[in-house]
């Protein structure tokens, strides 16, 4: 706290205003007295009552009960004592004008600038300090730094490669037959169950439902279709498939994607398709990635397109 | 005993005229006046379950197999943050009553904020000469909104892994800088081991000591420019009336507390909140559905939910669309606030030091402001429970999200207008308030604007 430093107003001090009638006095036996000491009462058994619970084992809605009439009680007890035993007033206090006036201003500015010219007499000096400081702010930087690694590739990249195997969240490898149509699996590159960029959506659509866009003739497995599960949007996990429209809808946004149509988004904000894994089939029957995405999954960022 | 200890300080410190001066202090009465101290008082509960908590969480995001107390998530793989929060939930006396009540009170932190903001908004109380407190307020609004959310994604659960999700690709959707700041922030690439050690730090240690601090300097400018005051009553711009702060007012004020407490407790007891056990632990491909964060993030996602699916992309360049609705909104949300005493004494002319306040009615369009600017941030944090409406009316989600994108833009249009009118009317009429306002007066208010008197 600033202490005042007007004696002037100490001074002035407070007068009260007339009093329409005598305040009370403070003493238990008045009626607000009586309530107040029942108040304190509530809460000193409330106190008590919760120790006795909580020796017992504790009961979380018991507990927060009688901590309610613990505090209550003594808030109950104070507020009446202060707003009914105690000088309401209201009493007067002057304010005192915030500004100290032009003249004191001047003369601050010109103690702080006859200051400021005994410095800057030595310019070299100050100069020399101005790059000091430039370089420790830089250095300083260096800290800063090591928080994270650099973004560089790995918003591009996930961790599917060329003839990695579609696994579930238990690390089972996929084959095409494990999905009825209508179904859905999540899976993940082999090795990397869980993988938040990696996570993506195996579909199987009734039989020659699926409308690839031109150049993805060959990205699905009979009618299984593989999508990157995190939304285009903000990142969520595109959670919800509804099957019969053959909608997949994110939790977080409510954005929706046509999955006959490539994924393409229809309402809510999401702009950009989600990317399409391209599948195949490897010798022992599972199912593998073609590649990695052929764009960066997730939603975007300023680079995504260079 | 009093006077033994005042000298021992006095005779060091010399403190004895500032503590009588502070004792003698006069402070004005009024319900609205609370809602500051109602803030600051949850701000003392949330440190003293805050502590308490600290001794009992993990910040871990290590992978470990839960066998605790709650049998259903028995054998599943948590993170060891979530595995303690689970813990001190169940298996900690009195740990589960701590924890709600801390979340309850940050709810009830933030609310009284905003409260405590909006009396201050349409009561003029921001004017000269208290600018500077004003922006530290709002200074304290971002803060505990940040801290808020710091502070649920702690759990790791899947509600609140989901939010920190989100908060990645906000992060990531700034252009130029944008992924080095994720990168920065999270550790790495999402999702990152370090991110919930980081949030602790930040939501136990750093957050709240920039709070301590910026508390002590609101209250030291309110001390110093001694508070405002509604007009009325012979109250004048020279003197401040109402009962002294010792011991009527501290009575008072030490009572609220005690309230403040005891309603918390209240709801830390009896109403369960974030049961994190319900949403399970966090995993990067699982979400859960309907997905909604606490209440003061609502805007926020309401503007994710409701902008459309526009992004700029241009010369191998991107904006990418939350980088609108959330970076942009957001910074606009606050600069604005920040700004708002500087724009009405430009928009005005008006230079004068204010220690009375204004009733809403006395400046329509200042009040207009205000109401329109609150209604536009409703919509929002309705729209936020676009997929609740949805099931609840039973209509498509894409329908119930056009129509909030049509409610955002008109609903404050016609706040304002009303809002302008009403109180234009009630000022003519000088009824003392709404109900009592002659029905003539209202027509009169709407009719076309008349040369003013």
């Amino acid at each position: 706290m600033t202490e005042e430093t007007e004696p002037r107003e100490e001074r002035l001090g407070q007068r009260p205003a007339p009093q329409p009638e005598l305040q009370p006095e403070p003493t238990g036996g008045k009626p607000g007295g009586r309530a107040i000491a029942l108040a304190f009462i509530v809460s000193l058994l409330a106190s008590i009552a919760l120790g006795v619970v909580y020796a017992l084992g504790g009961q979380p809605q018991l507990e927060g009960t009688l901590l309610f009439f613990s505090f209550g009680g003594i808030a109950a007890g104070f507020i009446t004592w202060g707003g009914t035993l105690l000088p309401q007033g209201p009493y007067v206090q002057e304010r005192h004008p915030l500004e100290q006036g032009p003249l004191q201003q001047e003369e601050t500015t010109e103690t702080f600038e006859e200051g400021a010219e005994d410095l800057e007499r030595r310019r070299l000096l100050i100069r020399l300090m101005t790059g000091a400081f430039v370089a420790l702010g830089a250095a300083l930087v260096f800290p800063v730094r090591s928080l994270g690694s650099r973004p560089g590739g790995s918003l591009f990249l996930t961790a599917w490669r060329r003839g990695a195997r579609a696994v579930d969240e238990h690390n089972k490898p996929v084959r095409p037959e494990d999905l009825d149509v209508g179904g859905v699996l999540t899976v993940f590159p082999e090795g990397n169950a869980g993988s938040a960029d990696s996570q993506t959506l195996l579909i199987k659509l009734g039989s020659g439902e699926y409308r690839p866009p031109p150049g993805r003739e060959n990205w699905a497995v009979g009618d299984i279709v593989a999508f990157s599960k995190v939304c285009t949007h903000a990142g969520c996990p595109v959670g919800l498939y509804e099957a019969e429209t053959h909608r997949l809808y994110c939790p977080c946004h409510q954005s929706v994607f046509a999955v006959l149509d490539g994924a393409v988004p229809t309402s809510g904000p999401a702009t950009r398709p989600l990317p399409q894994l391209p599948l195949a089939v490897d010798a022992d029957g599972y199912l593998v990635a073609q590649g990695d995405y052929h764009e960066p999954i997730g939603p975007g960022f300023w680079n995504r397109d260079r | 005993m009093v006077r033994r200890t005042l000298s021992f300080f006095d005779e060091r410190l010399s403190v004895s005229r500032f503590v009588r001066s502070s004792l003698d202090k006069v402070f004005p009465d009024h319900y609205a006046f609370l809602l500051g101290e109602i803030a600051l008082y949850c701000f003392i509960v949330l440190v003293l379950t805050g502590i308490f908590l600290t001794f009992f969480f993990n910040a871990s995001s290590t992978e470990v197999v839960y066998h605790g107390a709650y049998h259903p998530l028995v054998g599943a793989d948590v993170s060891d943050a979530y595995r303690s929060t689970l813990e001190l939930s169940f298996s900690v006396r009195a740990g589960l009553v701590m924890r709600q009540v801390h979340h309850w009170a940050a709810l009830v932190f933030i609310a009284a904020i905003v409260a405590h903001l909006l009396r201050i908004f349409f009561s003029g109380a921001f004017r000269k000469p208290r600018e500077l407190n004003w922006m530290i307020g709002v200074t304290m609004l971002i803060l505990a909104i940040f801290n808020g959310f710091a502070g649920y994604s702690l759990p790791d659960d899947l509600l609140s892994g989901t939010g920190l999700r989100i908060a990645f690709s906000i992060a990531e959707s700034i252009p130029l800088i944008g992924t080095w700041i994720a990168f920065l922030l999270f550790g790495g690439e999402y999702p990152s081991e370090r991110i919930i050690g980081r949030l602790f730090a930040i939501h136990t240690i750093i957050v709240p000591a920039l709070l301590s601090g910026l508390i002590a300097a609101h209250l030291a400018m309110v001390w110093r420019q001694k508070h405002t005051q509604f007009p009325g009553d012979g109250h004048t711009e020279d003197t401040v009336e109402g009962p002294k702060l010792w011991p009527t007012y501290a009575m008072k004020s030490l009572g609220l507390f005690f309230a403040v407490a005891a309603v918390l407790c209240l709801l830390g007891g009896l109403f369960q909140i974030n049961p994190i056990w319900l949403y399970g632990p966090y995993h990067a491909y699982q979400v859960s559905s309907p997905a909604q964060p606490d209440w003061y993030m609502g805007w926020l996602e309401g503007a994710l939910r409701l902008f459309p699916p526009w992004e700029i992309r241009a010369f191998g360049f991107e904006i990418p669309n939350p980088f609108f609705p959330a970076v942009f909104l957001g910074g606009v949300t606050f600069l604005g606030l920040y700004a708002w005493p500087f724009i009405e004494s430009w928009l005005t002319r008006d230079r004068e030091v204010h220690h009375l306040l204004d009733r809403p009615r006395d400046h329509p369009f200042r009040s207009s402001v205000g109401a329109a600017t609150l209604s536009f941030y409703s919509v929002l944090f309705f729209a936020a429970s676009n997929d609740l409406v949805a099931k609840w009316l039973k209509v498509p989600v894409a329908d119930v999200t056009n129509a909030f994108r049509v409610a955002v833009l008109v609903v404050p249009l016609v706040v304002f207008l009303l809002t302008h009118r009403l109180l234009r009317a009630l000022a003519r009429s000088g009824a003392p308030r709404f109900s009592s306002m002659p029905r003539q007066a209202l027509r009169k208010g709407f009719r076309p604007a008349e040369p003013s008197a």
